[in-house]
């Protein structure tokens, strides 16, 4: 199942080469987290509507294998934003992706771009 | 750059690994680790995990990403299979070659197959890899369709071959344990502590032969039997040997190394072989003329080779501490030290209890000062404890019985973990003593537990520790004057009981406004569920008001599975069903392709649901009558019931009715936990109501009600409350009850340990619930009453609104579904692709 994982690789700001609309911003329940397809891929998008932020992540559960991060509870660990995988309750940095209990499981992680309403996310391909 | 090669990728060399690129200086170098099985190392301390589960990524030490980025170069499935130590290069079975400038060897044991005859025939299987394994399962797969009540056997009662034995028990075969000496466990236990375990495995269903020699394997091509002696003989369809280890020491042989007389390398106090630029660690290394089985002094050799690689020094102790602790087939099993001592050196206290498989044996010194070693059997809750007495030679009390025999008032007889010494070591996994746990907080300033976790790495391991840790640091931060709560989270510090009354007293319409004014940040998975059970019993509001703060569960009402499916459980209180009721169920599996099982709490159990099917569903069951079953909810379960003198010629009276009133009373109530009830009719109690939240049992004038019951890891049994109740009072009763665990219960603390650490136990409760003493009983009815009257089905209030419909979608922006859903085909039914 590891070809399912590899095609999940973070994307900073810098690297975007695509903006992908993916919906407007009543498409997305507030303060959590929703799924969109892009080509082959699945990607959580997580609306903090509390402080107005969004983020993304790769919607695959890097432990288990399974697609369900975006279902997830989110919220924060002291000044970082993330987000509970519904399985195991892994917690993951939305900032990075990076695992919270510094265990070695982490998620890939995607730039949101909120414009005119839409929200776009961005992809290096 | 200087070069590093590690022989064998099992759980001491990914110690190795691990510990080693921990290291500043472990940049200089570069680290290649070859492993001859085609996966990354794996815990094979759990092995028999995989029957469960058969998910070999769960079992792995770290995924083979981790390597990488550590920059530690893995090769999986190529073996080493010589070295030149003239030239320093190793050849590897795939024919290449490689330098290194140090060389670990960490190749570990294999199986030991004794030399019995017709070993070679198939059927015949060893239990130490994921391969091993594997071939079991389709073996026993085979033979089971052939003859469903197949016999699998074990050859070897030791701590392995009991795991073994639950792994061919969990795959459907009748367990056989053969072994040759008189007793299970024989290095690990004496002959009584032996017996007591058997009794307690052959009571879930293994069958135990001891003191069988194995002559010759039987059978034509397949094996179908063992013969013992001439009249002595088992029929099997499956045997697996574990007999013992051997080190895996052939390289060491050929490369001629210094040998032990029976196999191993011969290794000194820092890990060093004959060749100083060659280290053996783990159960390859012999030494001070020993194989050292167990992970922990695996993993300390792996620290002192990393230590003397990057020029530090550090000494594997003289005494290896060969103490374990494991839950074997759901029993605890613990001995420490000396577990068997001769008369001469000291005197034994021994506590043996056969009815509840329980036997504890401590060893004294001959002067009543010391502890010497011991055997746990049944409950090894003491363990870690008397472990630590036993490690530091601490002071015992007078009489020693007191450290195993049950307190009369229910506390603890070691006094408080502060009187350990500093250097007692608390986490063996990760070498950390008592003082450099306590450290985290008087030095570095952690704060809490979880802070104490991320700074010291403590209970990341095995997570025995763990108690001992949580106590450790609460302790040390009363010493320190600092308040020990129990708040909720980071987010608010306050416990769930306050944060119920704040909700309550103020009003307050949602959980933003909740965190507005009494948190901080943005909450989390842990006081957002904690908050929408709160405003669920204060207001009686269902799941899909404030969705964001719902546990995923709750939030698509609906039980997540292994795959991401979902699985659905309409209720049918009291169990009572309709064939009418009954068919519309199936029709409704048939319509959706869905596997269907029976609840252990009398109802029907739907799996494989995708979330865009889940309102489909819904909607034909509630045409047909049906409502939420709430079985993905922190809220009432069912209640059980036998059918009671409406039909039972036993029954008192009629269980079934009281039952279903009982059940449509509380159905939906949330709670701080799950709970579940039963009524018997009679005091056969068929209903298994005693192991309820609430139970209610029919006796000669009434209902006899006990509380505080469950099932599950910990089992417990409901106490009687009150007696001879008619139906009114049994109700009242109950609504005080419940309505007093829901507001003062901590986060998913169910009744029973709510009552344990309710101060005054039963006698207070009886005393708030019936007596009144805090003068909230009418309250508590009145709140109840306030509840009931709200009720309503969410499945009905989610397929009527548009709204709340929308997030039964698995993509925003396509209605495609999950591809990565699949199915196979199990017993006429389907289950979801393993991994």
């Amino acid at each position: 199942m590891e070809n399912i994982l590899e095609q999940y690789k973070s994307v900073s700001n810098t690297d975007v080469k695509t903006w992908f609309k993916v919906g407007v911003i009543s498409d997305f329940p507030e303060n959590s987290g929703a799924c969109i397809k892009y080509k082959t891929k699945q990607i959580a998008v997580f609306n903090f509507t509390r402080t107005g932020k969004w983020y993304a992540s790769q919607n695959l559960c890097p432990h288990k294998m399974e697609m369900v991060i975006s279902l997830g509870m989110i919220g924060n660990k002291e000044d970082v934003p993330k987000v509970a995988c519904p399985l195991h309750k892994k917690n993951f940095s939305l900032e990075d992706g990076s695992n919270l209990a510094g265990e070695d499981y982490k998620i890939a992680v995607y730039p949101v771009k909120i414009e005119n309403e839409n929200v776009y996310i961005g992809f290096n391909d | 750059m200087k070069k590093i090669i590690i022989v064998g990728n099992g759980m001491v060399g990914y110690k190795f690994c691990e510990k080693f690129v921990a290291q500043e200086h472990s940049k200089n170098f570069e680290i290649t680790v070859f492993g001859e099985e085609p996966r990354p190392a794996y815990d094979r301390v759990h092995l028999s995990e995989f029957f469960e589960n058969q998910d070999a990524k769960a079992l792995e030490m770290a995924p083979a990403e981790w390597y990488k980025e550590n920059g530690v170069t893995l090769v999986v499935g190529e073996r080493v299979s010589d070295i030149d130590r003239n030239n320093k290069t190793i050849a590897t079975s795939k024919d290449r070659g490689f330098s290194y400038d140090y060389l670990v060897l960490a190749t570990g044991s294999s199986a030991f197959v004794p030399p019995i005859k017709g070993v070679e025939k198939e059927g015949v299987f060893v239990y130490r890899t994921i391969e091993d394994l594997e071939d079991m399962l389709a073996y026993a797969a085979k033979i089971k369709a052939k003859k469903p009540n197949a016999r699998g056997a074990i050859l070897g009662g030791g701590l392995l071959g009991l795991e073994a034995g639950k792994a061919v028990m969990d795959m459907g075969l009748e367990p056989h344990i053969v072994e040759f000496a008189s007793k299970l466990m024989p290095r690990q236990l004496d002959s009584r502590s032996s017996q007591v375990l058997q009794l307690k495995l052959e009571s879930i269903g293994l069958n135990i032969h001891l003191s069988k020699a194995t002559n010759q394997i039987l059978g034509n091509g397949a094996i179908t039997g063992m013969e013992f002696g001439e009249d002595d003989a088992l029929d099997v369809d499956m045997l697996v040997i574990s007999a013992g280890i051997r080190p895996r020491d052939e390289l060491g042989k050929t490369s001629g190394l210094e040998m032990g007389a029976r196999g191993g390398i011969v290794v000194d106090n820092r890990m060093r072989t004959s060749d100083k630029n060659i280290f053996a660690i783990g159960e390859v290394a012999l030494y001070n003329q020993m194989i050292y089985g167990l992970v922990a002094p695996g993993y300390d050799m792996a620290t002192i080779a990393v230590n003397q690689i990057l020029g530090e020094d550090s000494m594997m102790a003289e005494n290896i501490d060969m103490s374990t602790k494991l839950k074997l087939i759901g029993v605890d099993v613990a001995s420490f030290g000396e577990p068997f001592m001769p008369a001469s050196k000291g005197h034994s206290v021994i506590f043996e209890n056969k009815t509840q498989h329980l036997y504890k044996r401590i060893n004294v010194s001959l002067d009543g000062k010391k502890l010497l070693g011991g055997i746990l059997i049944g409950d090894a809750t003491d363990y870690n404890m008397l472990h630590q007495v036993y490690l530091n030679e601490m002071a015992i009390p007078e009489d020693a019985a007191q450290l195993i025999l049950p307190a009369s008032d229910g506390g603890s007889s070691f006094g408080s973990v502060l009187d350990l010494p500093d250097t007692a070591q608390v986490c063996s996994c990760e070498s950390l003593s008592k003082g450099e746990i306590c450290c985290s907080i008087t030095e570095d300033g952690c704060n809490n537990l979880s802070e104490v976790i991320s700074k010291t790495k403590a209970t990341t391991g095995c997570g025995g520790c763990k108690p001992m840790v949580v106590d450790l640091v609460n302790e040390t931060l009363k010493s320190l004057g600092k308040e020990v709560k129990d708040t909720v989270c980071e987010h608010f510090n306050y416990n769930r009981q306050e944060l119920y009354d704040l909700v309550k007293i103020n009003k307050v319409a949602d959980y933003d406004e909740a965190l507005n004014l009494f948190g901080d940040g943005h909450g989390c998975e842990i006081c957002k569920p904690v908050f929408a059970s709160i405003f669920a019993t204060i207001t009686m509001e269902t799941a899909n008001r404030q969705p964001g703060i719902q546990d995923t569960n709750d939030r698509f009402l609906a039980n997540i599975q292994r795959n991401g499916t979902y699985s659905v459980v309409p209720r049918v209180p009291g169990g009572e069903i309709t064939p009418q009721q009954l068919i519309v169920l199936g029709e409704v599996a048939k319509k959706y392709n869905l596997y269907t099982k029976i609840t252990g709490g009398q109802r029907i159990d739907l799996f494989g649901a995708q979330v865009h099917e889940l309102p489909l569903i819904w909607k034909d069951l509630i045409d047909a009558g049906f409502e939420s079953g709430h079985a993905y909810g922190k809220s009432l379960r069912t209640v059980k019931s036998c059918v009671g003198s409406t039909w039972c010629r036993y029954g008192m009276h009629e269980s079934v009715t009281f039952a279903i009133d009982i059940e449509k009373r509380y159905r939906g109530l949330r709670s701080p936990h799950k709970f579940k009830g039963g009524v018997s009719g009679c005091i056969r109690e068929c209903a298994e109501a005693r192991g309820k939240d609430f139970g209610l049992i029919a006796v000669e004038g009434g209902w006899n009600l006990y509380v505080c019951g469950n099932g599950g890891a910990t089992p417990k049994h409901a106490v009687l409350f009150a007696e001879q109740l008619d139906d009114d009072t049994a109700i009242k009763y109950l609504d005080r009850f419940l309505m007093y665990y829901i507001r003062t219960a901590g986060p998913l603390v169910r009744t029973a340990p709510w009552l344990d650490k309710l101060e005054g136990g039963i006698d207070y409760l009886r005393q708030v619930v019936i007596e009144d003493s805090l003068g909230i009983a009418e309250d508590l009815e009145n709140e109840m009453k306030g509840l009931i009257g709200k009720y309503e089905c969410e499945w009905k209030q989610a397929i009527e609104s548009p709204e709340i419909l929308k997030r039964f979608k698995h993509f925003v922006n396509s209605d495609d579904t999950d591809e990565n859903i699949e199915f196979v085909p199990m017993r006429g039914q389907k289950m979801p692709k393993p991994w």
